[in-house]
Parts: C-alpha cells; structure tokens; sequence
C-alpha cells in the first residue's frame, strides 16, 4: 500500500477532456484564493505598522514591514497578571502529557481491537464509531458532574485524563493496523513464545509508524488548540490559547498584538502539518468505515 | 502465551462450539484470551468514565430538575415540554443549527470532495502544496477571528473600507453585527475552516485507487471523467465516504464557537443561535443540569438521526 503510494507517477490518464480541465482549473484557482488570502491577510496585517493598521481606505498589502507587532506581544505578555511563561508552561504541559497518554493507550487498545478476537470487541469498537459522531459539547455537562465526584475540576486531570481517551486516534491506529500489521507476522511469533504485550510493542508498533505520528499530531493539535473550559476556572491552569485570546479581546488597541498573536499560534499546527502531511496522508488511506 | 494459545487453539479444535451453551463458551473465550482485555482496559475504562457514562448520564438527568447542589427532582417529560412549547429562543436554535447543518454539512463535503478529486491528478509535490493552502484553515487555530477583522464594523475594515472607498457605500456596513449579512458570513466562515480531516481522507482514499480499474473502466466503456467518477471512483472509495460524512455531521451540528468568537454570545437578535449556545447558556452559565441534558439529548439525537440518514443515502452510491 504504502509503496504504491510513493511510486505511482503522474501519467496519462484517459477520459480528459480540454473543456473539463479548464473548468477544474478555474474553479481549483477561485477557491485557492478564497482559501489562501485570510491567511496571508492574518501574515500581512502582523506585520503592519501603527499608521498601515489604521488607514484610510485600507491596504491589503504591507509597504513598510516591521516585528514591532511581535515585540509588542511580548510586552505584553510580560505585564499580563499571571507570568505568561506559566500559561506556556500549561499549554506544553497538558498538551505532551495528554499526547503521551493517548498515544500509549490507544495504541494498545487499537492493537486488541485490530489484531485479536474477544466477545464484546466488536461491541467495544461500535462504540467507539459511534462517540466519532457527536461533539464533545453534548457530553460537557455530564463530564463536570463525573469530574466534580472525582474532584478534578480545577486541575490538570480534568483536561490531561479525558484527553488520554480520544477516540479519533483509536480509530485511525485501529483501522490503519488491519491493512498494515499482517496476521501471519503476529501468527508466528506467537508460536516462537512471544506474548501479546511484546507483538503489541516489538512487532506491530514499528510498523504503523505512520498513525501514531498522525495521533500524535491530531491530540497534539486538539491539546494545544484548547482555550477556556468549564473545568478550570484558577487563572494559573489556564492555558496559552486563553491567554491570547484575552489580548486578542482587548479590541483594537491591540490589532496588531492580536494579529501577531494569531500567526505564533497557527504557525505550530501548520508545521507540525507540513512536516508530517505524508505519513499523515498514508495513514487516512485505511481510515475508511466498513458497514 | 503462547501455551495458553495453543491450548486455546486445540480446546477450539477438540470440542466443537455446539457442545457448549452460549454462555459457557463466551466465558471460556473471556479467559483465554485475558490479555486482549488487560490491553483494551485502560483507554475504554476512560472512555466509559468521560464519554459513555455522561451520554447516559444526560440522558437520565434530562428528565429531572437539578442545579447541582441539591437533589436532582424527577419531572419526567416536563423538560422537554417546556423545550418545545415554551422557549422560543431554543426554537430559534433548532431553526439555525438546521439551517447551518443542510449548508455546510453537504457543501463542505462536496468541496472536500471535489477538490481531493481535482487535485489527485497532480503532481505529487504541487499537490502537496495545494493541499496545504486548503487544510491549513481548519487547524490554524483561531485563524478564522482573521474575518472579524477583514469584515469589521468600522471603517478601517477592509471590506467597508473599500467598498466605502468605490463609493458602494455611504456608512460602514456592520457585517457580523447585522441580522442580515451575519448568518451567511459565519456560514463562509465555517466552509473556510471545514476542508479537514474528511478531506485529508479523500485525498488518500483516491490516491489508493488501483489505476487499472480506470482501465478496465476505460475499456467498458466509461465515456468521461463524471461517469468514471459515479461508476469506478467513489464505489471503490465508499468506506472513505462514510467516513468523510460523520466527521461532515459532526462538525455541522457542533457549529458554535466560531458564531461566539465573530458575532458574540449571543448574536445579535439570536439571528445566529444554535443548539451549542443554548445548551452552554443553560448548562454553563445558568447551571440547569436538567434542563441543559433535555438540549443535549436532543443534539445527540439530531446528529445520530442525521447520520443514520446519511449512511442510507451512501448505500446508493454508483449504483
């Protein structure tokens, strides 16, 4: 599968009319616009000086580009209340350790669910399918009355441990083992002796580097990404997320910052994206759902 | 392990499944394969605590009165009643969270669809490209708040501006702030940020396409791209079609945080009210467990009925 991938080249494929490219093309280019320019606005607007950010009629474009707007972010980063190096703390804080867990526990799971036969797995399995089709908002209420029984509201287990069982991760890992991990490899080393802890750890896992990197990636981005909730109210847990979108509520005394702000906080998603989108493409070719 | 497998295996093979009632062989799979359990534990063990338990949680505390702090009273129906007869506010919401959902439910779909389709034929490396200036919206993080300032109140928003500019306008348009323009904008918006991962799907899904059935195709006489497309391509990539569509659903029923971020809590007049801000207004804010489960058995009910739906609908695919 994955070797298919890479070498298939780019070669004539039949049933191509001139008129159908074109209005691919065309369309392909409208929307590419409609989608790329906000973003090269959120670039460009921090960038702009004080006089560009206010002018009249507006430009799109920058004339005189400078970092004042990433400075002045900085600064007041540095006068906010809570040290902001403590918001940067909790963010990276929850989003390795909830990333770890997640990992760890979904791989695990995903390699029962995939590679072995029990009563209740396919039940197990449905389930999970079926927590893929409803956002988290409808649960949220429900959650804080669990997490107040376990007095975790207002601590960092009321975001890390929830976030240990994301079920889009499973799901991935779950399907991509199927196709990747052949029985046969499983089969025989089980006849050598090996347990199921070590085909789990030692056998299947190097081969399916590809989703746990897609894993990582997407808990990583949910962590990072998340701003207020419901379960933490002291200042101090709070993370980056909320912390900027304070700066960015400001209003527009702070255009700049905010802009600023916006392009620091999209720009590790997006790498993180660009460096991975391979590994991450390879492992949605078995995210497919089976009836 | 492997004795107990082996064991497993000829027990299995010595005594056939009928010997045995129901019950008595599915605890003797239960035993032999104790490992799978061990391993599956602790992720479901978490996923029960936060995600099964308070979908059944919900459910129960919907038809009671609860503020947390004294004893939940059972009212049976009431809430739901009380839901449907005598809030209007959550009527408007059913009414926008359906008119955001039939939008950019299948529109975001279809262009996930269809641009994962036109760029499969390019060379890999412009198509890594491309890909990339089409998902980066949807995990940019806060990156659509960009709309707000693009479709600012003021003057010094760049669309008033030019529109004032070419003398369009007389006074600045007040965009997410205006009954009338503020449903269609949040509806672009989320399109913006809606090529995600249903997309990145797509794309592989097509890319894991064996070319000779194009051929064959081709051969059977499969005259241009659509009829190839109907026939060969999303037959052979319905899995990925189905599971485009839920991520599609869920993402068009949660819509909610973007309508807060751009045009407040609430928008102007409730003009962009969905389920997600009542059931926050309620539970959140106003701390009625009860009544906020009635809202949030309702989201859930909406968003597996619209699935269900739609999982009927792609069953017809290419037929």
């Amino acid at each position: 599968m994955s070797k298919k991938l890479r070498t298939r080249k780019h070669t004539v494929v039949l049933n191509r009319s001139v008129g159908g490219d074109m209005g691919i093309t065309f369309f392909l280019t409208i929307m590419g616009i409609f989608m790329f320019l906000p973003m090269l606005y959120v670039i460009l607007q921090s960038l702009k000086p004080l006089d560009e950010l206010w002018m009249f009629p507006p430009r799109f474009y920058v004339i005189n580009p400078t970092l004042k707007n990433f400075s002045d972010l900085f600064s007041l980063m540095a006068d906010s209340w809570v040290p902001f190096s403590r918001y940067i703390f909790n963010t990276v804080f929850i989003s390795v350790t909830g990333t770890f867990g997640n990992l760890l526990l979904a791989s695990m799971a995903a390699y029962a669910l995939a590679k072995q036969k029990f009563p209740g797995r396919d039940i197990m399995f449905d389930m999970v399918v079926k927590s893929l089709m409803f956002t988290s908002t409808v649960t949220s209420i429900a959650t804080f009355i669990t997490m107040s029984i376990l007095h975790w509201v207002d601590t960092y287990f009321a975001i890390i441990i929830p976030a240990f069982g994301y079920t889009l991760g499973l799901y991935l890992m779950k399907q991509f083992m199927e196709t990747n991990v052949p029985d046969a490899t499983l089969e025989s080393a089980r006849l050598d002796g090996a347990s199921e802890f070590y085909a789990f750890w030692v056998i299947a896992m190097p081969m399916v580097k590809p989703a746990w990197l897609t894993l990582i990636i997407y808990s990583f981005q949910g962590l990072w990404n998340s701003g207020s909730s419901i379960y933490i109210y002291s200042e101090q847990l709070k993370t980056l997320n909320y912390a900027i979108s304070q700066i960015t509520a400001a209003g527009i005394a702070r255009a700049g910052a905010s802009a600023a702000a916006t392009v620091v906080m999209m720009a590790v998603p997006i790498l993180v994206f660009v460096i991975s989108q391979s590994n991450i493409i390879e492992t949605m070719g078995s995210s497919g759902m089976k009836d | 392990m492997s004795k107990k497998t082996e064991v497993a295996n000829a027990g299995q093979a010595a005594v056939s499944r009928k010997d045995m009632t129901r019950l008595q062989w599915t605890l003797k799979e239960m035993k032999n394969n104790k490992t799978a359990y061990l391993m599956v534990a602790p992720f479901m063990i978490i996923f029960f605590v936060f995600t099964v338990i308070p979908v059944v949680l919900s459910v129960l505390l919907s038809f009671t009165s609860f503020n947390m702090l004294q004893m939940p009273k059972f009212l049976f129906l009431d809430n739901y009643i009380r839901l449907f007869l005598d809030d209007d506010i959550f009527i408007t919401a059913v009414k926008n969270t359906l008119i955001f959902a039939v939008i950019t439910g299948p529109t975001s779909y279809m262009l996930s669809l269809f641009i994962a389709w036109f760029i499969n034929e390019l060379s890999p490396k412009v198509r890594a490209v491309v890909t990339l200036i089409f998902y980066a919206p949807s995990i940019g993080g806060n990156v659509y708040l960009i709309w707000g300032t693009l479709f600012s109140s003021d003057a010094y928003g760049w669309v008033n501006g030019m529109l004032l500019n070419m003398g369009i306008i007389n006074e600045p348009i007040l965009w997410f702030f205006d009954k009338k323009y503020v449903m269609p904008l949040c509806i672009v918006v989320a399109l913006w940020t809606s090529l995600g991962t249903a997309f990145l799907s797509f794309i592989a899904g097509l890319q894991g396409i064996d070319k000779s059935y194009y051929e064959a195709a081709a051969v059977d006489g499969i005259r241009n791209r659509w009829q190839e497309l109907w026939y060969v391509t999303l037959p052979v990539m319905k899995p990925q079609l189905m599971f485009g569509a839920v991520l599609a659903i869920t993402g068009s029923f949660g819509f909610g945080g973007i309508v807060t971020a751009l045009a407040g809590f609430p928008s102007v007049e409730y003009s962009c009210w969905t389920i997600t801000h009542h059931l926050d207004d309620y539970g959140g804010q106003r701390w009625e467990v009860g009544y906020s489960s009635a809202i949030a058995v309702l989201l859930f009910a909406m968003m597996i009925g619209a699935n269900m739906l739609v999982h009927k609908i792609l069953a017809k695919v290419g037929q």
